[in-house]
């Protein structure tokens, strides 16, 4: 094959559709896609659950299985179309020239094998290179995909480690060849966030390393703004929009592409002023498409007579290059027009406490049944699952509780909801305690007043039982009918309660779309008249255009009822957007709590600090400080000592957070925090997430393609010491996009500066002599040396003499991307020094 | 969405199975290799129920001088045997089809006690775990451990009806000598089968005890009872129902194989491995009496495998 050429395009999908043939027939499920991937260049695919995505992903892949064809168009890899190349080419093609990294890691990859012969296989079966030669390549992908130990991890099983180590091998498997083409479908959707944007920040990484194109495939916006360049939208098998990422985000021109910004969460939104607005309707199913234009059903500007006679084909903008519409109605769309507007509602007045939690804690033995446990006689231990969990919650009042798995998250709602009895502490639910009486010791009066709406939608109805009776059963438990008519009566209120029609009731769970069987868990969780309820993720499962109604309505049953929530999440766009209060928790323990505004601006505890940095934002005028945590959650068997968070934190003191628990500083109007920072380091940080104070952000919208890859560049560039000063709290848009002022949005105030600031570390205006390779520091490469030189850094003897103090210092002068590490450089400046 | 309709209809969950049971034989239509098991296992199904209505020999009437004749002979009387005779001169077609009804009621009835000791014993250890668990799984480990022939050879000839435990129960508790070897083999089969389908159920119940539905249901205080057969088990009925037809097939094999050890149902009852088993004993001349029965056991086996293939096709796919 042609050796790369910049010009040619590396994939180019013509008019592609794709049937799947089933029993229902032939299902259309990719309609006329197109799409154009340049050397280097990431494109995204977003979309909701069945709009194509995958199937796109497969088709490119050439791989659609034994019910699915490309019915139509070509697909031409590297200018050749693929329809052309002989199974054999094809089988060479696939995994070699391109790769294919999947959601889940574990399907890529072979539990039964070492992970050196999985990855030494890719090298030896396309490159047929010694197993030596392939061993050495591997380590080194290891390496370059960032995971510690490579040695080690090539003679481990994929069980042996965690779910984001696995995933990062499956990416260094994909990269090992040296594709052309890497196609990611949802790579980190199985993730934790703080994991997930380490993954990100890799993905992000490799297209500059490697050269490699890529297409990103997520349902996550704010992913897909952190990755690609370029973004198809598609709705119902079909793409329809496609631009660069400024023109799509910034100046949508399909109706179906508003109406799902419209639907995030963004910084700056709140239920009570600004409520996000749901798209009506659900997603056709591929054979109940309607004629003409897909979105039609749901769309606001729908016109009998243009919008609904032929299909639509893509049509480019005027005015926009490379941008494309499959609207016929778009120029007649007013686009600068206010976003529609929900019903607004004021803000809820809480009531009296209704839940106390004091000191709850949680503690499960497990035996361990090795052979080293017996002998050292250890055989059994405590996993705390909750320590000391301390907070109350009010009347009609909306408390997030947010962290990552294995936090203790589930196992706080197991001992609200009496599955569990907590091992100590209290639980106080209107002056009753709770924590210590099981479901089966409750009266049904308690049940029913504490209930739960459960995460996954597929499982939280029983598919066996109809709908219908599965409420009324609830009912008759909790005593709130007596007869079958009166639950039956009873059961259609509810059904009301949550828009869903009566003849609902006669239907199994399976007839039911997603959003409709949480709207049916959440009747059932309200069925008991409930006091509180614990709701564990009720949508993040849902596709993003119907989170915004379920949401929306569990919000407004809440408030109407005067009923407390739990939301337990991790995602903290949907916890700032709807709760009150947030308590954040980390392998048990409450690292920090208070209201939604203390939590989202400094003072931050470093861990809420590192998860607000890696929640995707689907903004373009929102800078975001990037802080990738290292390495793994620990595991809850096996916790730190002192402070939980001690392993991973980007902040830490040094030995004090190894062996000391820390105390919870108060620091008003309820926030608490759990570090030792000092309250005054706490109140020295800067946000983490700056928002433009000019909302006007369409006139300076930029039209650079490599935005994102500039905005890393400007996230190592710190200004000179002096410029500093001219504090600048808040980025202005149009400045935001340069390097320098970028910088700047992330900084705090300079009147907020410790005073340590004039007794920093000494500076030199030029080096003595010649200037040291700070490059050999690892972390540091040549635009860091250079950013170092410019703050009057040029020896490794400076940098070995910076103190606890100057780190703090410099640190504020540095805003990279990635992990703070500067206890490290000194450790290594020192000894660079000495040799 | 908003408007809705409120029609008054009764809750439809028992109306609406049965029609969901007929839908699924209509999917099976799809599947050519279940229409095939379908087709022979109903045949003889029909047999079984209908056989006294069709005209055939007395199964036991002995016809003097008509012994091992080969099929589609006459007899001396100008009886045709459209299977030949066996060696004491009963019509072979007789007695085959009579032997279905023998067969498949013992066999259906062994399945069932086994199925649901086995189902009693899987899903309570899969609910419950802990110790419960484990004494369920060690039992059944230790019956699986010992060889199933040897098991039930120990237990019928321990306690068969010419023990002293048989001979209890026919005189003292009056017990008919085929009811009680009938008995002591559902009592065998259970033994060897259950512990098997317990482990099977076992493994769906750990499955889907995770689901969030069960977890609501602990959640408004149902108890273990309910959850376990209204939860839990409705929701293994697909796996369960392509195995129980295997687990059929297996036990007609056990039971004629049983019939053949001459453990099986007391003489003269025909059962199709006792039958085997006589012709046997006449080496060449006893092959056409070999022959018949053996044709039936593997076709109703092959059409309980055959249905059991198809209807796990169907569920596999949707
Ligand atoms: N193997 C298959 N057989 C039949 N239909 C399929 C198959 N795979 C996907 N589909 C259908 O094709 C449509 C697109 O699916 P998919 O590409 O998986 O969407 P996405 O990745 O965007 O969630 C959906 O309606 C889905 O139900
Ligand atoms: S074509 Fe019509 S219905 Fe479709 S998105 Fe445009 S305005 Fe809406
Ligand atoms: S106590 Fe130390 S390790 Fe823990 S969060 Fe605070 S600074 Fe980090
Ligand atoms: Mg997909």
């Amino acid at each position: 094959m042609a050796a790369p050429d910049m010009n040619t395009p590396v994939l180019e999908c013509n008019n592609v559709s794709i049937s799947y043939y089933t029993r229902a027939g032939e299902i259309p499920a990719v309609v006329d896609f197109n799409l154009k991937v340049m050397p280097g260049e990431a494109v995204g695919i977003v979309g909701e659950s069945g709009c194509g995505k995958s199937t796109v992903a497969l088709a490119i892949m050439q791989y659609m299985g034994k019910n699915g064809d490309i019915v139509g168009g070509e697909i031409k890899f590297m200018g050749r179309d693929m329809r052309t190349m002989s199974e054999e080419e094809l089988r060479d093609i696939r995994g070699s020239r391109i790769s294919m990294v999947y959601q889940e890691p574990m399907a890529s990859l072979n539990p039964s094998m070492l992970i050196r012969e999985q990855l030494n296989e890719v090298l030896i079966y396309h490159e047929g290179i010694s197993d030596e030669e392939a061993s050495k390549r591997s380590i080194e992908m290891l390496d370059a995909v960032r995971l510690p130990d490579p040695e080690r991890l090539m003679d481990s099983f994929p069980h042996q480690i965690s779910g984001g180590q696995q995933q990062r091998v499956v990416i260094a498997m994909a990269l090992l060849s040296k594709p052309q083409l890497l196609l990611l479908d949802e790579p980190t959707t199985a993730l934790d966030v703080t994991v997930e944007a380490g993954v990100v920040e890799l993905i992000k990484d490799i297209s500059k390393r490697f050269g490699t194109s890529m297409i990103y495939i997520s349902h996550n916006l704010g992913l897909i703004l952190e990755t690609c360049d370029k973004i198809a939208v598609m709705y119902s098998g079909e793409a329809v929009e496609f631009g660069t990422v400024n023109q799509v985000f910034d100046e949508m021109r399909h109706p179906y592409t508003r109406g799902l910004f419209n639907s995030i969460p963004l910084p700056g939104a709140d239920r009570y002023s600004r409520p996000l607005v749901p798209i009506r309707g659900q997603l056709p199913l591929p054979h109940e498409r309607p004629t003409g234009c897909n979105f039609g059903p749901r769309c606001d500007h729908f016109k009998d007579g243009v919008c609904n006679v032929k299909p639509l084909s893509m049509q480019d903008v005027t005015a926009h290059r490379g941008h494309q519409v499959r609207c016929e109605r778009y120029l007649n769309i007013d686009w600068e027009a206010a976003r529609p507007k929900a019903e607004t509602a004021t803000a809820a007045n809480f009531g009296k406490t209704v839940l106390q939690v004091k000191n709850m804690q949680k503690y499960y033995e497990v035996h361990d049944r090795s052979l080293k446990a017996l002998i050292s006689g250890k055989a059994s231990k405590f996993v705390k699952a909750n320590e000391k969990l301390d907070f109350e919650a009010r009347e009609a009042e909306t408390v997030a509780i947010v962290g990552e798995s294995g936090c203790g998250k589930s196992t706080f709602a197991k001992v609200m909801l009496g599955l569990e009895t907590a091992t100590g502490g209290e639980v106080i639910l209107n002056g009753q305690e709770i924590g210590q009486i099981s479901v089966h010791k409750r009266t049904p009066q308690m049940v029913g007043s504490m209930q739960m709406i459960f995460q996954n939608p597929f499982e939280t109805l029983n598919p066996s039982h109809t709908v219908g009776s599965q409420i009324s059963r609830v009912l008759r438990m909790f005593g709130v009918a007596k007869t079958k008519e009166e639950a039956l009566e009873k059961t259609y209120n509810l059904l009301d309660m949550v828009k869903l029609p009566r003849d609902f009731a006669q239907r199994r769970p399976r007839q039911l779309s997603g959003g409709q069987k949480q709207r049916v868990g959440i009747a059932r969780a309200f069925a008991g008249e409930a006091q509180v309820v614990v709701a564990d993720e009720p949508v993040s499962a849902l596709d993003v255009s119907v989170q915004a109604a379920v949401t929306g309505l569990l919000t407004d049953i809440q408030r109407e009822r005067r009923t407390t929530m739990l939301f337990i999440s991790h995602d903290l766009s949907v916890v700032r957007y709807l709760a009150d209060r947030v308590v954040v928790m980390y392998l048990g323990q409450i690292m920090e709590q208070g209201n939604t505004d203390d939590i989202y601006s400094p003072p931050y505890h470093p861990y809420t600090e590192a998860l607000l940095s890696a929640v995707p934002i689907a903004d373009t005028s929102i800078t975001k400080k990037h802080i990738v945590l290292e390495g793994e959650l620990p595991s809850p068997m096996n916790p730190p000592s002192g402070c939980p968070f001690q392993t991973r934190c980007p902040r830490k003191i040094g030995s004090i957070c190894e062996t000391d628990l820390p105390d919870v500083k108060d620091l008003g109007n309820g926030h608490k925090i759990m570090c030792h920072l000092s309250e005054e380091d706490l109140r020295a940080m800067e946000p983490v997430i700056a928002m433009p104070s000019d909302k006007k952000k369409k006139s300076a919208a930029s039209k650079s393609p490599g935005r994102t890859k500039a905005a890393l560049a400007a996230a190592s560039i710190a200004t000179v010491p002096g410029t500093a000063a001219k504090a600048k709290p808040v980025a202005k848009k149009p400045a935001a996009k340069k390097p320098a002022a970028k910088k700047a949005a992330a900084k705090k105030p300079a009147a907020k500066k410790p005073a340590a600031r004039k007794t920093g570390p000494e500076r030199l205006k030029k080096a003595r002599g010649k200037a040291d390779d700070l490059k050999l520091i690892s972390g540091v490469g040549p635009k860091l040396e250079q950013t170092l030189n410019k703050l009057g850094f040029w020896h490794f003897d400076q940098i070995g003499s910076w103190k606890k103090a100057d780190i703090a210092i410099v640190d504020d002068e540095l805003s990279f991307k990635g992990r703070i590490e500067r206890d490290d450089w000194v450790k290594q400046a020192r000894a660079l020094a000495r040799k | 969405m908003t408007d809705t309709t409120a029609e008054q209809t009764d809750t439809p969950d028992t109306a609406t199975g049965f029609a969901r049971f007929l839908a699924a034989f209509g999917l099976l239509r799809e599947s050519w290799v279940g229409m095939i098991g379908l087709f022979l296992v109903s045949f003889w199904v029909l047999i079984a129920i209908f056989v006294d209505l069709l005209p055939l020999q007395d199964p036991l009437a002995q016809t003097r001088g008509a012994i091992n004749l080969a099929m589609l002979t006459e007899d001396k009387t100008g009886v045709m045997h459209w299977m030949g005779t066996d060696d004491r001169g009963r019509d072979l077609l007789a007695r085959l089809l009579h032997g279905s009804r023998v067969v498949l009621f013992w066999s259906t009835l062994a399945t069932i006690v086994a199925y649901s000791v086995g189902m009693i014993m899987g899903v309570t250890a899969g609910y419950r775990g802990g110790w419960w668990d484990e004494i369920i799984s060690f039992i059944g480990n230790v019956l699986l451990s010992f060889p199933q022939i040897v098991l039930l050879l120990v237990i019928l000839t321990a306690f068969g009806p010419n023990s002293n435990i048989g001979v209890w129960m026919n005189t003292e508790l009056g017990m008919d000598k085929s009811i009680v070897s009938g008995a002591l083999i559902i009592v065998a089969i259970t033994f060897s089968t259950a512990p098997q389908v317990a482990r099977i159920v076992r493994g769906i119940v750990l499955d889907l005890k995770t689901r969030d539905y069960i977890a609501a249901a602990e959640v408004r205080g149902e108890g273990p009872l309910w959850i376990m057969l209204v939860e839990l088990l409705p929701n293994a009925r697909g796996p369960l129902i392509v195995d129980a037809c295997l687990r059929l097939g297996y036990v007609i094999i056990t039971i004629a194989l049983l019939g053949f050890l001459s453990l099986g149902l007391p003489p003269p009852d025909p059962d199709w491995g006792k039958m085997i088993s006589d012709g046997r004993q006449w080496g060449y001349n006893g092959l056409n009496m070999m022959l018949w029965p053996a044709i039936a056991i593997s076709s109703l086996v092959l059409g309980l495998n055959l249905l059991a293939d198809g209807l796990r096709e169907i569920s596999l796919r949707d």
